[in-house]
């Protein structure tokens, strides 16, 4: 838990994901798009993955917690949240906030 | 004054009998020669039709014998202007001849089968000229037999016979055009139901060994279900563009739009149910329309085109709602292409999985282990098919906040006919004549 929150907060973003999920592609592949340097930490290929899953799925309270998506060291969820943001046009606004945007 | 005739003579019957003449005629019991010649002279002049071919041998037999018995009776009458009139006999000559005839025989039955036999010899005669028929008063004067009854009575039951096989025939022709119409429109109705997406099952191999049973009736589920959603979702269109017309209250509207906006949330539902149990239906849209499935994106609508259908039908636009609007366009593109992209590495993803290891040195479990990893794999398909799901609500959600009531009415107004008219393409796309191949 505190390692997860450790790499939370070195980053603006940070995303929490497995090398072999492409659902986690995709957002990695549309805050690419949106700009942003994001912080990507593959459970699978770290050595303390396994923990931080654990530690992630009792933060997000479901069974598959990537992608896991910090930004300026909170947790804003999964792909689900991170597209009813960016709908909203609230996701650019955040971003910029934690100061991952400067336009 | 007229002698009348019996006419159970000899078995002599001439009762009209009913093949295909005017329905005024049938159940006429003749009881006289006045009867006999008018019903020859109709039966004549009548206007032909299909299933009464002209009765020469018939029609000519009853002149004759109304022209033999009217001499019989000696009394000139009008029974001879009606053949004369025909212009098939030369009656003057004629009439001389049978009379002598007549005379030489007078019993009535000798009379009768006298004609009979002239029948048989006029049958002959008149298959090959029909028009003179001066000939057999000749070889009716020769003949002088006993009256054959079972002639008579053959006669009668062949006419009979040919007259039941003429009506059936005409019956099993009918039941044979009613039955081809049918089969017409059921191929029609066939091809409908194909293109609306009826599920024939062929491509249940895939599924999941032994679990087929619970794929199918899932899929069948989800096919009734959204049955019922396009017929209500046709009728919320209706109602939407009536209330629009009608100018109603803001109130009004507002309930039509939030039950409108609730009824895509349902549809979203069982399309997640659906996904659980065989997302390759979902996504092969076969549930949809052939010009709906043109437009397939990840098991449904593009969130985008949906804004590029609505964006034309909202004007006038305050500069707030303009800049809201283009914004959620963009980010809907956005998140549309970071699915898109997520689904192209799905797919490398899924080919490398099963094309690692094909040089067969591995053994059976290894191709075991590539099957449970593209097992794996594939399940994300579920994933992405529901999150193109949310896309596509949170659009319609995110559109109703920026937009007044009218105009979200007059959006989904625009967007139900949009489907609408899809189908109906759909629909007459595949009625279209075809060349023959």
């Amino acid at each position: 838990m505190d390692k997860v929150t450790k790499l939370a907060s070195q980053r603006a973003v940070v995303i929490f994901s497995r090398s072999s999920c492409c659902f986690c592609y995709s957002v990695k592949s549309l805050f690419h798009e949106l700009g942003v340097n994001a912080a990507v930490h593959e459970l699978d290929e770290d050595p303390r993955g396994a923990e931080m899953e654990k530690a992630l799925v009792k933060l997000l309270g479901r069974k598959s917690p990537v992608p896991a998506v910090f930004i300026g060291g909170k947790l804003v969820g999964s792909t689900d949240r991170i597209m009813t943001l960016h709908l909203g046009g609230n996701l650019v606004p955040l971003l910029r906030d934690a100061g991952a945007l400067w336009l | 004054m007229r002698r009348r005739r019996r006419l159970t003579n000899g078995g002599l019957d001439v009762r009209p009998v009913a093949r295909g003449r005017p329905p005024a005629w049938r159940g006429v019991a003749w009881r006289s020669l006045d009867d006999v010649a008018v019903s020859a002279e109709r039966r004549l002049t009548a206007p032909r039709s299909q299933d009464r071919p002209f009765r020469w041998k018939e029609a000519s037999f009853l002149c004759f014998w109304v022209d033999v018995c009217s001499n019989n009776m000696s009394s000139a009458s009008t029974q001879f202007a009606s053949p004369r009139k025909m212009g098939i006999f030369e009656p003057n000559h004629q009439i001389g001849m049978w009379g002598d005839s007549f005379k030489a025989d007078s019993s009535q039955n000798t009379g009768a089968s006298s004609i009979v036999e002239a029948e048989i010899k006029l049958d002959n005669r008149l298959e090959d000229s029909p028009r003179t028929i001066v000939g057999p008063s000749k070889k009716y004067d020769q003949e002088a037999n006993k009256p054959t009854d079972k002639v008579l009575r053959r006669l009668a039951q062949n006419r009979e016979a040919a007259r039941k096989s003429r009506l059936r025939k005409k019956v099993y022709v009918q039941q044979l055009e009613s039955s081809r119409l049918k089969l017409v429109q059921i191929e029609q109705q066939l091809d409908q139901a194909k293109q609306q997406g009826v599920y024939i099952g062929g491509n249940l191999g895939e599924s999941t060994l032994g679990l087929s049973g619970s794929v199918n009736s899932g899929v069948t589920a989800f096919e009734m279900e959204y049955g019922h959603w396009v017929e209500e979702q046709n009728r919320q269109t209706s109602e939407l563009r009536a209330a629009l017309q009608a100018h109603v209250s803001d109130i009004e509207l507002r309930m039509l739009v939030e039950s409108a906006l609730s009824h895509y949330d349902n549809l979203f539902h069982i399309k997640a149910i659906a996904a659980k149990s065989d997302v390759f239906y979902l996504m092969s849209g076969m549930w949809k329309t052939a010009a709906e499935r043109f437009f397939l994106w990840i098991g449904g609508f593009r969130p985008s085109e949906l804004l590029k259908v609505l964006s034309p039908q909202l004007d006038p636009l305050t500069e707030q709602q303009v800049i809201s609007v283009c914004n959620l366009q963009q980010s809907s593109q956005q998140a549309e292409d970071a699915l898109s992209q997520g689904m192209d590495k799905l797919q490398q993803n899924l080919a490398e999985t099963l094309t690692s290891d094909s040089s067969g040195t591995s053994g059976v479990s290894d191709y075991m282990g590539q099957m449970v990893n593209a097992m794996g794999k594939l399940e994300a398909l579920v994933s992405f098919v529901n999150q193109a799901d949310h896309l596509r609500q949170q659009t319609l959600q995110q559109m109703y906040k920026i937009l007044t009531v009218r105009q979200a009415a007059r959006g989904l107004l625009a967007l139900g006919d949009y489907f609408q008219r899809l189908r109906a393409l759909s629909s007459l796309w595949a009625a279209r004549p075809r060349e023959p191949a």
